[in-house]
């Protein structure tokens, strides 16, 4: 149903498109959202095109592993600049995951790095228009952040079934509750644990994809006024754009620390 | 009533998830102050938490927002 959302929404905007200018001047804040394919490919029945969303994907990966690769280049004792960024970045994700799973997580701070520096860069190179292929922020779209939170909660519930075995289940039975409020909680618990995939990508994506529709508004109203009105809203795009940079910082933080709870409740199911 | 003129109403209302992220927002930003303005040695540690709560605070509100796209686009 959700992806449904998303092919209407995109065909509301290309049909704004297409039909010209009417109502608003023909200008539609979900136009951005719209995912063209580059390359048609078809694998068993599926449509598995090289689109926009991949193409900046690409980007995004490209330049995190750039980053990574060419800042530890010329490592040495004493860091300079660019490999003290790329060290701070691991001592901040590390720091994240002894904190929130203790150091029984540790050996799962790879995949947290990838996600965190992954849903990082989508997020913030969403934020840079470039000529030619507009602006487009990837986890703008549920299915990506679904994707995303769906590996994070199967991979978590693996990993408690395989540590703890049948004891895993003691997480949804909280022990200290009275046994007449027992089955009740049990069955809150249960919901609470299947939401969690639903609750992670949701955040992610309706943060994106809301503060980018208010970018795109407010970028109206300043085209709307034109030279001599539009300084005013243009002080505001200024401002939310620092927000919306804290904003793209602070959900890849937020996904990784849930993922990082997440995986600390799987690793200590038994011990509550 | 009118099918559309329901929807759109129905998405108007779903924007008011708003109101309780408003509050939450505002509560935790305003406890955080009254906390390190008490003890200002003991606010730069608890910063990220800060951050944390702020997000997931906003984050409920935009749950109201996702309601209203989806019926605005979906029904």
């Amino acid at each position: 149903m959700i992806d449904g959302l998303f092919i209407s929404a995109a065909h509301a905007a290309a049909a704004a498109e297409s039909g010209g200018h009417h109502g608003g001047g023909g200008f539609n804040p979900m136009h951005q959202f719209v995912i063209d394919r580059y390359v048609p490919i078809k694998l068993f029945g599926y449509d598995a095109s090289f689109t926009n969303s991949s193409l900046w994907m690409v980007m995004a990966t490209g330049l995190v592993i750039a980053f990574l690769v060419l800042s530890m280049k010329n490592a040495g004792n004493v860091p300079n600049r660019v490999q003290s960024l790329s060290e701070i970045t691991y001592e901040f994700v590390a720091n994240m995951v002894r904190q929130n799973a203790g150091s029984g997580g540790m050996p799962y701070f790879p995949v947290i790095f990838t996600i965190f520096m992954f849903v990082l860069s989508m997020n913030l190179i969403g934020m840079i228009p470039i000529p030619g292929l507009g602006a487009f922020t990837v986890t703008s779209h549920i299915i990506v952040t679904f994707a995303l939170a769906a590996f994070v909660f199967i991979g978590v519930t693996v990993i408690g079934i395989a540590k703890h075995g049948l004891r895993f289940f003691k997480l949804f039975v909280p022990s200290g509750v009275p046994l007449l409020l027992l089955p009740l909680i049990t069955v809150i618990e249960i919901i609470s644990y299947f939401t969690r995939p639903i609750s992670l990508s949701v955040r992610l994506f309706a943060n994106m994809m809301a503060g980018h529709t208010m970018l795109a508004v407010f970028g109206s109203f300043v085209v709307g006024l034109g030279i001599l009105g539009g300084w005013v809203p243009l002080t505001f795009m200024v401002l939310l754009m620092g927000l919306e940079i804290l904003i793209a910082f602070l959900q890849a933080y937020v996904f990784a620390v849930l993922s990082c709870i997440y995986l600390s409740d799987a690793l200590h199911a038994g011990s509550h | 009533m009118d099918p559309a003129a329901a929807k759109l109403i129905g998405a108007g209302l779903a924007c008011s998830a708003l109101i309780g992220a408003g509050v939450g927002i505002g509560s935790i930003f305003g406890n955080f102050l009254s906390g390190a303005l008490r003890n200002p040695s003991a606010a730069p540690g608890q910063f990220p938490n800060l951050l944390l709560g702020f997000a997931l605070a906003e984050a409920t509100g935009l749950f109201g927002l996702v309601i209203a796209l989806i019926l605005l686009f979906v029904f």
